[in-house]
């Protein structure tokens, strides 16, 4: 008998005998969790299981020094209205020590229609800034040398058009596509599964993925040409292994889709980038950003027989989660924000985005952004998490959560493989259902306050007026649509006319990479929306099947 | 309830993708025994209005994070009142700052649902409505 078992039949007995424990323990998995974890939980060789940082299978990091070398890149996700008012923004935030830029677009913009298209009426400049052409994202970049600075894009859809627009703006400045750092988030199956950002049908738009991949590695060696995210799937309400599953079936995905369109997996496996949430459960998140990165070491090298370190190496950004802020005593979001923070970090995150403390409101206002970037400064200068590597390692528990839910995602991985892949497996549904049955039975555990939501449906207040939010001005929407009609005169039709020409032509031909002839449509100030017109008029558009 | 179940449309208007507050609120309000239609994604003023003819509801339930409440809220009334269905009750959720709320409901719209609305509120309001 161990001694955990001896201790489990007396004292513990004792002890519940005599009072029970608050509740039933289980993570947002479903997992039950570890009373008291100790030696006897963990059964594995220290070195084929977690290893050292910088090498396989990269449990403990991926750099060898991580934020001894270099800190995260903090990085806070900001647009709204027009690309002046954004690019001001901007500049603030990176006059505060920001170290890195990450563009929100507009829903127009995302979903590739131009500000003056009907569909775009309400929505322009709204939840992101409005980027019509070339000459948008020019404007949004001027003063900021493009060379110097990396540049996250929360573009899918049309990843392909603002990439172009981003490096036609680029050659303004006088740099070179080559020199270009940054990331075009470009992962459209989370779009069909919770997101909703699609325009085209599954398969030409895993061959726009694959153009960008294509282009990418001849000719921006810099650029992370994906995020496959899992963000917005554990936004819409998955379990955090569910999160780690979603995420690496959807990477699985553009990886055989790459291969299938005749790529070597090493020539592109090492600028695929991943993107999780950040939330409450602290331990429960370390766990899963070490056990997402153990599992994609293990999926590249078994699966897909990856022969360089760099193409195992699942490099991530995180945000904070969103859904899990409360409109109700704000300012309580700057704490959830801190711990979600933290596990970012004692998880080993690449870069991060801190929420506002505002932000189950509106957009934040710039007081509230500037508290959410001091928060990662106060754990990356103060809170001393970042001064080892991989500080959780070898708590019993952690180690066994960590395994646990490695697990239960492969247990996940293996039902889409039976379904036939994560993009099957959105066709039928799958996934979403699997989300929403999440979503709901969370939601019905906060109705009954099995879980508890602090000052939503526990330790309540009177509502007190909360400062000021974020407005969006209302003539935004005017002065954009008055900028793309004077973008559309004053280029050369002709040209317009021959290169959209070219594309759709391009487009009709499913081995043609369709990069180059974006460029060309962005460099002579095509707008996205005719840009988009042209490929959907090919492919068609997606309609989504409902799940409820 | 009645014998003849009420009828609600769950619409998510506009091109906002995040629809975990509409899908729970469908199931939701199914499990409360109404009769749910769920719209899906990007649906117009006019589409919804339709669907709500065609459907035959008595109400429509909209959820909007995008912050294009004040045009699509009016727009849905406007659209109803032309087609001489106003008798379908309007009611909605999402991101709405306090200021916007009451001249949306001088409008028309018969309850917003603000984050961290308890289900409660919203299947209560309902079977207040169509208690008789």
């Amino acid at each position: 008998m161990g001694n955990k078992q001896q201790w489990t039949e007396t004292t513990l007995a004792k002890s519940l005998a005599r009072g029970k424990e608050r509740k039933e323990f289980k993570s947002t998995s479903g997992v039950p969790l570890e009373r008291l974890a100790t030696p006897e939980d963990l059964h594995e060789d220290y070195d084929t299981a977690l290893g050292y940082p910088g090498q396989y299978p990269f449990t403990r990091g991926v750099q060898p020094t991580m934020y001894r070398g270099r800190l995260w890149t903090m990085r806070q996700y900001a647009g709204f209205a027009t690309a002046e008012e954004s690019n001001k923004r901007y500049k603030y935030l990176l006059s505060q020590g920001q170290t890195g830029l990450s563009i929100a677009f507009d829903l127009p913009t995302q979903i590739g229609y131009d500000s003056d298209d009907p569909l775009a009426t309400g929505e322009i400049g709204r939840v992101g800034v409005a980027i019509d052409s070339t000459k948008d994202m020019e404007i949004l970049f001027d003063g900021i040398p493009m060379d110097k600075v990396s540049t996250s894009m929360t573009i899918n859809a049309p990843a392909v058009v603002l990439l172009a627009f981003y490096i036609a703006a680029a050659e303004k400045q006088g740099v070179t596509a080559d020199k270009l750092n940054g990331t075009t988030q470009n992962d459209i199956l989370k779009e069909y599964a919770a997101r909703g950002t699609y325009i085209f049908p599954p398969a030409p738009s895993m061959r726009l993925v694959t153009n960008l991949f294509g282009y990418c590695s001849a000719n921006t060696p810099l650029w992370n040409t994906i995020s496959i995210s899992g963000y917005h799937m554990r936004e819409a309400g998955c379990s955090a292994a569910q999160e780690i599953a979603f995420t690496l079936a959807d990477g699985i995905a553009y990886v055989e889709a790459a291969i299938n369109a005749g790529m070597d997996v090493d020539d592109f496996a090492g600028r695929l980038a991943f993107f999780f949430a950040s939330h409450n459960n602290l331990l429960e998140e370390v766990a899963k950003f070490r056990a997402a990165r153990r599992l994609w070491a293990k999926i590249m090298k078994e699966r897909f027989h990856a022969k360089k370190e760099r193409s195992m190496m699942l490099r991530f950004h995180t945000q904070t989660a969103g859904c899990t802020l409360t409109a109700q005593q704000p300012d309580n979001n700057i704490v959830r924000v801190a711990v979600q923070s933290l596990a970012a970090v004692m998880g080993g995150t690449q870069s991060l985005h801190t929420n506002s403390k505002d932000e189950a409101l509106a957009l934040p206002t710039e007081e509230s952004v500037r508290i959410a970037l001091r928060t990662q400064q106060i754990i990356g200068y103060e809170s001393g998490v970042a001064d080892t590597i991989d500080p959780l390692a070898g708590s019993y528990y952690v180690e066994d959560l960590t395994n646990k839910l490695q697990a239960k995602a492969e247990e996940y991985i293996a039902r889409i493989d039976d379904i036939g892949g994560a993009v099957k497996a959105v066709e039928v549904g799958f996934i979403q259902r699997e989300i929403t049955d999440s979503a709901y039975e969370y939601q019905k555990a906060v109705e009954v306050k099995d879980q508890i939501v602090v000052g939503q449906n526990e330790f309540m207040v009177e509502k007190v007026p909360v400062g000021a939010l974020h407005k969006i001005d209302p003539a935004t929407a005017d002065l954009q649509i008055k900028k793309v009609t004077e973008v559309r005169k004053n280029r050369n039709q002709d040209n317009v006319k021959e290169k959209l020409a070219a594309l759709r032509a391009a487009a009709t031909d499913a081995d043609t990479n369709l990069m180059p002839y974006i460029l060309d449509c962005a460099r002579i100030y095509c707008t996205e929306g005719e840009i988009c017109n042209e490929l959907r008029a090919v492919f068609g558009e997606y309609r989504a099947t409902e799940v409820l | 309830m009645a014998d003849k179940k009420i009828r609600i449309l769950i619409a998510k208007p506009g091109l906002d993708g995040h629809d975990r507050g509409a899908k729970v609120i469908a199931r939701t309000l199914r499990d409360a025994g109404y009769e749910v239609i769920y719209t899906g994604l990007r649906q117009s003023p006019e589409q919804i209005v339709a669907s709500a003819i065609s459907e035959d509801v008595d109400a429509i339930g909209i959820s909007v994070l995008s912050g294009a409440h004040n045009y699509l809220f009016p727009r849905i009334i406007e659209l109803l009142k032309e087609q001489g269905s106003d008798d379908i009750l309007l009611f909605g959720g999402g991101i709405i700052p306090d200021e916007d709320i009451p001249p949306l409901k001088e409008l028309g719209v018969a309850a917003l649902f603000t984050p961290g609305a308890p289900l409660s509120d919203i299947v209560g309001f309902l079977s207040e409505r169509y208690a008789s």
